[in-house]
């Protein structure tokens, strides 16, 4: 594939290799412990420490009781703005799937690789886990929707007001945007987060590539690489943020219609 | 002109849509700056419209990454 065979491979930061027990297999199936699940982990603990550490409940809180207060308050004015009052039974959910897919993000930049041997992996760049997190998004969504309104549901793919004309062509189109929406959920944050990480590791190869060049012009390209990497991963931290957010939003909103039906 | 070379030419007309995407992303943060400085007042109410527009416009260019990413991994050439 590559060019030459030295060339660093900017896929291979997305490999999922067994921690342990790569040999556990169960009905034919390998249940290694990989270094996907061993980050799911590490972002499990990182967000219970955050939210054990601050569920203090202290009439004048302290700096990380505001933290997690001004977390919980941003997800919950999210569901407020978005659904109203009746939405406030999924802020938990909304709010696990956005603290989870946030550090997912950011602990998948966490610089891990200066100790030899480890390396950083985000779960989020694969669209197993994030597929997987939109069609619960989208589940919940079709169950609360024919649970609290029945066939009428399927209002949702006629717009009040539509001439039966119009009809014939807007159910289709309305019935497939409604279909495609745990696709484009999952496959933005899966995107997003795998087209950041290869550009930080082109950026990161053309370093190493530069100062191995003999001619004049390499440590040159090394030092501008480097800074487009320090510019990059600041852009990133920005990125990991905006799409747990986009994710929470897009959450909220399909929750929306499921509520209230528009 | 053999496969191979017709594959990174395809990938790299693919990644064009990439810069599309810029352009509409680019559009739709101007366009609220925009209104946004004429009434200050208004701007944060009307952030989450802002990112619901932000992820439409980049959603189209994150496809063509991938089509560019299936051109140049998956096709077989």
């Amino acid at each position: 594939m590559a060019a030459e065979a030295s060339a660093i491979d900017p896929m291979a930061q997305f490999h999922i290799d067994p921690v342990i027990g790569s040999g556990w297999s169960v009905f034919g199936y390998n249940l290694a412990f990989t270094n996907s699940a061993a980050f799911m982990v590490i972002v499990l603990a990182v967000l219970w420490v955050f939210m054990l550490g601050g569920m203090r409940r202290q009439l004048v809180p302290g700096r990380w009781q505001v933290a997690v207060e001004s977390m919980t308050s941003f997800v919950s004015n999210m569901i407020d703005a978005n659904i109203g009052p009746k939405g406030k039974h999924f802020t938990p959910y909304v709010f696990s799937l956005f603290m989870f897919i946030l550090l997912a993000n950011f602990i998948g930049l966490f610089p891990l690789a200066i100790i030899p041997g480890l390396h950083a992996f985000t779960v989020t760049s694969h669209i197993t886990v994030t597929g997987v997190l939109a069609v619960m998004s989208f589940s919940i969504v079709l169950i609360v929707g024919f649970a609290k309104h029945g066939l009428k549901f399927f209002s949702l793919f006629a717009p009040h007001g539509t001439p039966w004309y119009l009809l014939i062509l807007i159910f289709p189109i309305e019935l497939v945007s409604f279909l495609v929406r745990p696709f484009s959920l999952g496959l933005r944050l899966f995107v997003a987060m795998t087209a950041g990480h290869i550009l930080l590791d082109v950026f990161a190869s053309f370093i190493i590539q530069g100062l191995h060049a003999n001619n004049a012009i390499g440590p040159v390209v090394s030092i501008l690489s480097f800074a487009m990497v320090i510019a990059v991963s600041a852009l990133e931290l920005l990125i990991a943020a905006i799409q747990a957010y986009v994710f929470a939003l897009l959450t909220s909103l399909y929750l929306n219609d499921a509520i209230n039906l528009h | 002109m053999d496969l191979a070379s017709a594959k990174f030419i395809g990938a790299g007309l693919a990644a064009i849509g990439v810069g599309l995407a810029a352009l509409g992303v680019g559009n739709v943060f101007g366009s609220f700056l925009e209104g946004a400085l004429r009434n200050p007042g208004a701007a944060d109410g009307q952030q989450g419209r802002l990112f619901i527009g932000f992820a439409a416009a980049e959603l189209l260019g994150l496809i063509a990454f991938v089509v560019a990413i299936l051109i140049l991994f998956v096709v077989k050439g």
